[in-house]
């Protein structure tokens, strides 16, 4: 277990630092950072002492180091466009990302699991033979125009719910939440079905082939000839067993939600770090786009080592002891 | 499992299995697969001549009028019997600009998945080839990459691609970037899958003897790994290219692709999505159901032919 | 036939249909199997050994069905129960064995776990009644510190003792017929006899009839009272293990009695019937065995032969039954 998780934690190391090094080169090397700063009306020797005081005429390497010193301090420099600490930005809309990523994760694995399940029981079913063209369509139907005929049904013709917004949000310390007013909620729900349907797809496809593949297994069929009752073979053996690489492959998808959050922020102005990100992109707002990136990727390694833990729950041959002869 | 006979004859190539009839067979069986093939056929055409098909020209601003904007489809009450699928917010015609619009949407797409493709299967060749320390970097790469989804590494390519060219500038190469930028993000399936197969080519005893008669072995055994991958890769390039589709569809509804005088259907979109509330719903609607159903017909496509080159999976 | 037969296949029929043909799989395959008794099955790879096991315990893979004959257990039909019926008789009645230890237990739950769960499916005993029950039974199958080793995982156990673990579940409810499919072909050559003679003294020791599904007529000769010699999905030989063995009758059985290897060593007496077993799809008419026969003769292309009597075994040969069967003893055991 301990060499596993020090050469886990190397990786994940190698992946940070690969990330700082693409993030520190955006940062460094497109466009002038100095000239961003400051207004076209500066003197050569004003930008001179800038550049100076930034210590951008210090060895590549000595600010790559300083770069990743600050960054581990949440230390991201200040937004071209905004003249505010991306830190602080990025704080600010943590909680609007983080609170629609999770909701539409959850929707994702409690529907998409159950889905998967039946589908792979019940090959020939004709609900599962529904619910497997449905779900091509699915992967199909791009994101964003998921959240368009959402909108188009939902708040243009029924007018049910909000096509935009996060509603009121209730501020807990630094936390802003909108999962305890009524209208958070209400436009909560678009775009966590929005988000979190192409995942549900995925998550159920997958959960059926592994199913499919389980059933069988010739301990499925060992359980099978022992008498034991369809209940506990699907539910208890088979289920068991398909949800080991399930975790893997759902822990990543949910790494790639928060970035496919940037989508569904975009179609619903939905206040969080995505619509920054995008943003920034647009206004080519360097300290931003780099902080988002190591965000990014500090999630999904933490995502990573999260799942790593619940394999090893999970899964007792990783918690290995040796055989006895 | 299949009533197959044993065809137990070593690794055929998947071309070869591929003009076999039972492909052909299993293609005519399934309908759906069929109609696939023939929305997608229906698709390429409309582009390739989208200028000849096309009732209108919607980037000729003097064929269009302002007075034609916001005309409805053609079974609505205003409808004008010229356009179809009625027209936007300029006049412009929607069934004209969604056949124009695939155009753009089908090159970016092909033309980012060959990129990958390419990219993809040397460096997955070089890895498994050559080993050790190379194979260790291109892999570790794949790792990495693997970990953002396309739409955010295209994202960023953008972002510098702004940083360097300018805003402005940009928008002359936004073809190319996208193009760049997509197959970037798409090239390690097929390395990973290149590299596996060429690792168990490398072993094989003509690699070693062509060694001995001289010829260079990674000629050979590109002649003889190739054949062996045609197969997986048309399956992921099949697939890609739905991926590059949507990516490309994403990134211009998102207003970082191609630019509203040069409309792919991702921008078509995002045109009409300003014009939801107020009525004109059409001018969104049908561009993303011209989407989705492009999409849809790739991806049963690559369903199809992935289950057909594997008849494990059957 | 004074005693109804624990066991009673009668003329069985297993078919797959397929999208080209229906192939036959087992067909017309009859025979008994006595309480306590021990009946071993052989025939070469595909000859439909496996297909009747599953047939019997009810686990045919879709599409595979039973086409026709009857199966009965203690006189009652078991062919044509209903799934939770049959439910019943599976681990209650009819104990399975697997070829591969090492893929026949559940890796992610303890074995404990697995042995108590069956258990308890079948019989009306508390958990902790359950757990004495399984300790006991592990002990019984020779696994050392046995209650400490009921927390432990499959992949804590060596093949052999797997196969241990493996025979404890298919006992654990105490049915009266084991079927044993290859019990040992995937485990190290040191342990096999081991297993064997658990597998043998276990079941003589809970009276549970076994029916033994193998590659190797040593392992036969050792174990069983009566021997099956199947051949395309059809019994070519039934009979007592020493008449089946110092006297085969069909040709078949002379050549794989010509494949076991003698005590003397001589291991270049494993003599091979040239060719090999036809596939289903394309089964010589009349004896499916005939291209392969060194004795065929005209009836063998024309007609299919039916088992007749012959001593206390029984043959499906035209040779036997025209009694030309000069050749017979061609083959002499020590
Ligand atoms: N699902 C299936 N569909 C079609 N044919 C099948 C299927 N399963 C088994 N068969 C065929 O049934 C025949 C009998 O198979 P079976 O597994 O009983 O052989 P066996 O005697 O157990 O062989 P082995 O010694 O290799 O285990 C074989 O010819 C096999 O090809
Ligand atoms: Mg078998």
């Amino acid at each position: 277990m301990l060499a596993f998780s020090i050469r886990r934690l190397f990786q994940a190391l190698l992946v940070m630092i690969v990330v700082a090094l693409i993030a520190f080169t955006l940062f460094r090397f497109v466009g002038d950072p100095v000239n961003q700063m400051v207004g076209v009306e500066t003197t050569p020797e004003q930008r001179e002492a800038l550049r100076e005081r930034l210590g951008l005429n210090d060895p590549v390497i000595i600010q790559f180091a300083r770069f990743i010193l600050n960054a581990a301090q949440f230390n991201f420099g200040t937004s071209y466009q905004f003249k505010q600490p991306v830190a602080e930005m990025i704080g600010k809309r943590l909680p609007a990302t983080l609170e629609l990523s999770i909701v539409s994760a959850i929707l994702a694995v409690l529907v998409g699991i159950p889905m998967g399940v039946y589908t792979g029981l019940n090959r020939d079913g004709v609900l599962s033979k529904f619910l497997l063209s449905a779900s091509l369509i699915g992967i199909s139907l791009p994101t964003f125009f998921i959240g368009i005929l959402l909108i188009f049904i939902f708040s243009v013709n029924l007018q049910w719910l909000p096509s935009f917004g996060r509603g009121e949000v209730v501020q807990i310390g630094w936390w802003s939440t909108g999962l305890l007013t009524w209208s958070g909620i209400k436009a909560l729900i678009l775009p966590a079905i929005t988000l979190g349907l192409f995942q549900m797809t995925l998550i159920m496809r997958l959960v059926r082939a592994e199913m499919l593949e389980v059933i069988r297994t010739d301990y499925i069929k060992f359980a099978r000839a022992r008498g034991l009752p369809n209940r506990a073979v699907n539910y208890r053996h088979a289920l068991k067993n398909t949800l080991v690489p399930v975790i893997t492959i759902t822990g990543l998808q949910l790494g790639t939600i928060i970035a496919f959050a940037i989508i569904t922020e975009t179609v619903f102005q939905w206040p969080g770090m995505g619509l920054l990100f995008l943003q920034s992109v647009q206004n080519v707002d360097i300290p931003i786009m780099a902080a988002y990136l190591m965000l990014i990727a500090f999630l999904f390694v933490l995502i990573n080592f999260v799942v790593d833990l619940l394999y090893f729950y999970v899964d007792p041959r990783l918690r290995a002891e040796r055989a006895i002869k | 499992m299949s009533d197959e006979p044993l065809k137990q004859d070593a690794p055929r190539g998947a071309l070869k299995r591929a003009l076999d009839s039972d492909i052909l067979h299993s293609f005519l069986r399934s309908k759906i697969t069929v109609i696939a093939a023939v929305i997608t056929a229906l698709y390429f055409i409309g582009a390739l001549f989208a200028p000849w098909i096309a009732p209108h020209d919607p980037f000729d601003l003097a064929g269009i009028s302002i007075l034609d904007a916001r005309v409805p489809p053609l079974w609505m009450d205003g409808s004008d019997p010229r356009f179809l699928l009625g027209t936007d917010d300029q006049g412009r015609d929607v069934f004209s600009a969604i056949l124009y619009g695939s155009r753009i949407s089908l090159a970016v797409g092909f033309l980012s998945v060959i990129l990958a493709a390419i990219v993809g299967v040397l460096l997955g060749l070089v890895a498994g080839y050559v080993g050790g320390r190379t194979d260790a970097i291109i892999m570790r790469i794949a790792e990495v990459q693997l970990t953002f989804p396309a739409i955010l590494i295209a994202l960023l390519i953008d972002g510098a691609a702004r940083g360097v060219f300018g805003n402005l500038d940009r928008e002359k190469y936004v073809f190319w970037i996208l193009v760049f930028s997509i197959a970037l993000s798409l090239w390690v399936q097929y390395a990973r899958t290149v590299r596996g197969s060429t690792l168990v080519e490398k072993n094989k005893e003509y690699v070693q003897a062509a060694r001995l008669i001289g010829i260079p072995p990674f000629l050979i055994m590109i002649r003889h790994v190739l054949p062996n991958v045609i197969g997986p890769v048309l399956v992921i390039a099949t697939i890609n290219l739905a991926i590059a589709i949507v990516t490309e569809a994403t990134l211009s509804f998102l207003g970082v692709g191609v630019p509203p005088t040069q409309p792919s259907l991702g921008t078509l979109i995002r045109i009409g999505n300003d014009f939801l509330f107020s009525g004109e719903w059409w001018i969104a609607i049908f561009p993303g159901v011209a989407l989705a159903l492009l999409v849809l017909a790739v991806n049963l496509l690559g369903d199809w032919l992935r289950d057909a080159l594997n008849p494990k999976l059957r | 036939m004074t005693e109804t037969p624990l066991l009673s296949v009668r003329d069985l029929k297993v078919e797959f249909p397929t999208r080209r043909a229906t192939l036959t799989a087992i067909d017309g395959v009859s025979f008994d199997l006595k309480k306590g008794e021990v009946l071993g099955v052989v025939g070469e790879s595909g000859a439909g050994k496996s297909i009747t096991g599953s047939a019997i315990i009810g686990l045919l893979e879709p599409p595979g069905r039973i086409a026709g004959g009857e199966i009965r257990l203690k006189g009652e039909r078991i062919d044509n129960l209903s799934q939770a019926a049959m439910r019943k008789v599976r681990g209650k009645r009819i104990g399975m064995i697997f070829q591969d230890p090492l893929t026949s237990l559940n890796p992610l739950f303890t074995i404990g776990e697995q042995i108590t769960e069956t258990i308890m499916t079948h019989l009306p005993v508390s958990e902790a009644e359950a757990r004495k029950r399984a300790i006991g039974l592990l002990e019984e199958v020779g696994i050392p510190a046995a209650g400490d080793r009921l927390d432990a995982y499959p992949h804590q156990f060596s093949g052999g003792m797997r196969q241990r673990v493996v025979i404890a579940l298919a006992l654990c409810a105490e049915p009266e017929l084991v079927i044993a499919d290859e019990p040992t072909t995937a485990l190290d050559v040191s342990v096999q006899a081991q297993i064997i003679g658990l597998l043998k003294r276990i079941c003589n020791d809970h009276g549970a009839s076994v029916m033994l599904i193998t590659h190797d007529m040593g392992v036969i000769a050792e174990t069983c009272d009566r021997v099956a010699v199947m051949y395309s999905g059809r019994v070519a030989e039934i009979g007592p293990v020493r008449d089946v063995v110092k006297s085969p009758h069909h040709p078949y059985t002379v050549g794989l009695m010509g494949a076991i290897p003698t005590l003397i060593g001589e291991h270049d007496r494993l003599t091979q019937i040239p060719g090999s077993m036809p596939r289903l799809d394309a089964i010589p008419k009349g004896c499916p065995f005939n291209p392969r026969c060194a004795h065929v003769f005209d009836r063998c292309r024309a007609e299919r032969p039916d088992p007749i009597d012959v001593g206390a075994s029984r043959v499906a040969c035209w040779l036997v039954e025209e009694g030309r069967n000069g050749h017979a003893n061609e083959v002499e055991q020590a």
